[in-house]
């Protein structure tokens, strides 16, 4: 904590009120590891236990969205899909979305859910959404595998599969998976503080989510997106990313080293700015509960 | 050798009310007030939650803040165990909470030399899915524990919590008793150089509390250093040679446990008397109404402190009112000497008098405690007169007290030890039911 640092030994512990912004205490972060892990084993455990279905659902969800979609925007709104399969084109947008949105919906409330364990006991409170972030990375993988089943049907099955062109640019796949963890860690950091400030904020996550959705070339290409407006589409991390995965597993749409380099930027911009609201926070949000 | 807890001059200010946490209206409201530049803005906003007298010692710097420590400094050797104690309200858990660092304070500083744990923490973060064993683990960690020394120190958590049967059940299965064991298992082993301990938070029944004491002198005897919240004198006398007494945010006294639980005791026996008058503009209240006098009155109309347990005990409210005011009214709230609320009532109960704009002049509210209501025992007054739904003009906080005795006699022995905060005479009938 940036008020509360280990000097000296590990056993000196100042408790003063914080004067300096800037300052992280990485070494408790470091301290409490094991508690990050034991977290993101409690939440594997937990939501296997739960439900009947267990991690069927991480499958089934995407896949009756990207079945309503191929249905809506397919089949009756006509939108282009850069010539692929509208169902395999979903899937694809819908991989690193769902992936953004499900941390992005835990990590803006957790504050709010977590008000009792913060109400009782210190730890560093980062730990609570950094493992939430690295939880939803088993529904990912599912969804991914998933995705891989559907894409090689296409690819070698249908008559669709000469328009996919995987490139070298799948590669950085792993690098695009860390930038969306981080904008939904950003984003969800400065969303947990500001709903626990404003509680009404946590009715309204869901719309702008869904706002967000449809502002991102998931049910669309960004060929589609008017030249003009085009610049827009830089200033939306999500969408460059979107459009990356769709590039790199299909070799069409729209990728741009300079949009990509400016979605990097905001990307970091909103994380640091996240981090030190969320610990702007963290250091009274007791009192108001 | 450095104390191992140094505590310099630690405040904390809280904001009253719905300011803090609020919705974002309350905040739109707050920043169109600013906008429009309107000097009562703020005031008028306060107002709206007013819940702190502004000329009260501990109030803050702007409207609706109060100190809920202030300057509060003090340094605690190794191996001490000191008592906190001083009414509800006083600050005693604000400053655990600061220790144990779930909140900041406002100004100052602290040091801890050593790791802290709290028994208030039992069994935080345990999941009802999770087995006994994948909780021992989340549990430790989470009260700061790394997993090697869990793993170390696994085998004697089980034993001393006695579920080792059910060690790969999820804890939803466990009774609540195995539950508290399990949960007090891993407490007991964090093995703290500083033990923080607030009775009045720690859950759990009789025997629990009994472990947790027993947990405490088992700490203390290791060399380990205790700070002990209570507001169980005997427990306070018994376990901690020093005592912090803690009085409305401040450090009242500081010194051996028995001096400062003899003095708190007077302390609060020297403030009960029947009568508090008040003079001119340090009167409470505002440029509306100002309050002139509360009494306590007998039966026979004279301001007493003591009462038989039949008879009723008057309370009067006299106020002054300045400015022509509507739908101004005065509310007592009665409390037990644990500080427990018995109950409120105001004057609208009153349903002879239909007063709603009150002219300039004196008044009086009076209400009757009928007798056979209250059980025996000490009682606090709190006075306050508001415009309900809008505002407080006064509050007066233990302004009063009495104290109910027992009949003479009279009762018999059976009416002598009856619990509870009130003891009611009820309407019995007791009769033999004759065979036809």
């Amino acid at each position: 904590m940036s008020n509360k640092n280990v000097e000296q030994n590990s056993y000196e512990i100042i408790i003063q009120p914080n004067r300096n912004w800037f300052h992280i205490d990485w070494q408790g972060l470091l301290h409490y590891r094991d508690l990050l892990f034991l977290l993101v084993r409690r939440d594997f455990v937990s939501k296997y236990k739960q439900t009947i279905l267990g991690p069927a659902w991480f499958v089934i969800q995407p896949l009756l969205m990207a079945i309503v979609f191929t249905v809506i925007f397919g089949k009756v709104a006509r939108i282009p899909t850069d010539g692929l399969p509208p169902m395999l084109f979903y899937l694809c947008g819908l991989l690193s979305w769902r992936y953004f949105a499900t941390c992005l919906n835990t990590t803006s409330v957790s504050f709010i859910t977590n008000a009792h364990l913060f109400g009782k006991v210190y730890f560093p409170r980062l730990i609570v959404p950094l493992s939430t972030i690295i939880s939803n990375l088993l529904a990912f993988a599912i969804q991914l595998v998933m995705f891989l089943g559907f894409y090689f049907y296409f690819k070698y099955f249908t008559s669709a599969g000469v328009s996919i062109k995987p490139n070298l640019f799948i590669f950085t796949l792993p690098l695009l998976l860390l930038q969306t963890a981080a904008i939904s860690l950003g984003v969800g950091l400065w969303m947990s503080a500001l709903t626990a400030k404003y509680r009404d904020l946590q009715f309204l996550m869901n719309f702008l989510a869904q706002l967000w959705m449809y502002a991102t070339p998931i049910i669309y290409p960004i060929s589609m997106v008017p030249g003009k407006w085009r610049f827009l589409i830089a200033f939306n991390p999500m969408a460059s990313i979107v459009e990356s995965f769709k590039y790199a597993f299909f070799g069409t749409g729209t990728v741009s080293p300079n949009y990509l380099l400016i979605s990097i930027f905001i990307t970091i911009i909103t994380l640091l700015t996240g981090i030190l609201v969320f610990k702007r926070t963290e250091r009274t949000f007791i009192d108001t509960v | 050798m450095k104390p191992i807890i140094e505590v310099e001059n630690i405040s904390k200010l809280y904001h009253l009310g719905l300011i803090g946490a609020t919705t974002l209206h309350d905040s739109l409201d707050r920043w169109w007030y600013k906008m429009r530049g309107k000097e009562d803005a703020l005031k008028k906003i306060g107002a709206k939650h007013l819940m702190i007298e502004p000329n009260d010692p501990q109030a803050g710097p702007e409207p609706n803040t109060i100190w809920a420590l202030k300057d509060i400094s003090f340094s605690v050797k190794q191996g001490e165990i000191i008592g906190i104690i001083g009414k509800n309200g006083a600050g005693k858990s604000t400053l655990l909470k600061i220790l144990t660092r779930i909140t900041d304070p406002t100004s100052g500083r602290a040091i801890m030399r050593g790791r802290v744990a709290s028994l208030l923490e039992v069994g935080t973060g345990f999941h009802p899915e999770l087995t006994g064993r994948e909780n021992i683990y989340l549990n430790g960690a989470i009260l700061g524990m790394r997993k090697l020394e869990i793993d170390r120190k696994f085998d004697e958590i089980v034993d001393f919590s006695g579920v080792e049967k059910f060690i790969d059940t999820p804890v939803k299965r466990y009774s609540s008793g195995m539950y508290v064991r399990l949960a007090f298992a891993i407490a007991a082993h964090l093995e703290p150089e500083i033990l923080l301990v607030d009775e009045v938070l720690a859950v759990g029944d009789a025997e629990f509390q009994k472990k947790c004491l027993g947990k405490m002198k088992n700490v203390a005897s290791a060399g380990r250093t205790v700070l002990f919240v209570s507001h169980n004198m005997g427990a306070i006398q018994q376990l901690c040679p020093r005592t912090i007494l803690i009085a409305d945010g401040h450090i009242m006294l500081d010194d051996n446990s028995e001096n400062v639980v003899s003095i708190y005791l007077s302390r609060g026996r020297e403030q009960k008397s029947g009568v508090r008058d008040y003079e001119g503009v340090t009167a409470p209240g505002d440029d509306y109404v100002r309050l002139k006098a509360i009494r306590i009155m007998n039966e026979l109309e004279h301001v007493a402190t003591m009462f038989k347990i039949n008879e009723s005990i008057s309370i009067e409210i006299e106020f002054t009112v300045l400015q022509q005011i509507s739908n101004f009214h005065t509310y007592i709230r009665v409390f037990t000497q644990e500080g427990i609320l018995a109950f409120g009532s105001g004057d609208w109960d009153d349903d002879n008098v239909e007063i709603s704009r009150l002219l300039p002049g004196r008044y009086l509210t009076r209400c009757v405690i009928s007798g056979n209501l209250l059980n025996r025992g000490s009682y606090s007054l709190t006075v306050m007169g508001q415009i309900p739904h809008a505002r407080y003009v006064f509050v007066e906080n233990n302004v009063l007290g009495w104290k109910i005795l027992e009949l003479d006699g009279a009762g018999g022995a059976i009416s002598m030890n009856r619990p509870g905060v009130f003891r009611p005479k009820l309407k019995w009938k007791f009769t033999q039911i004759k065979d036809q």
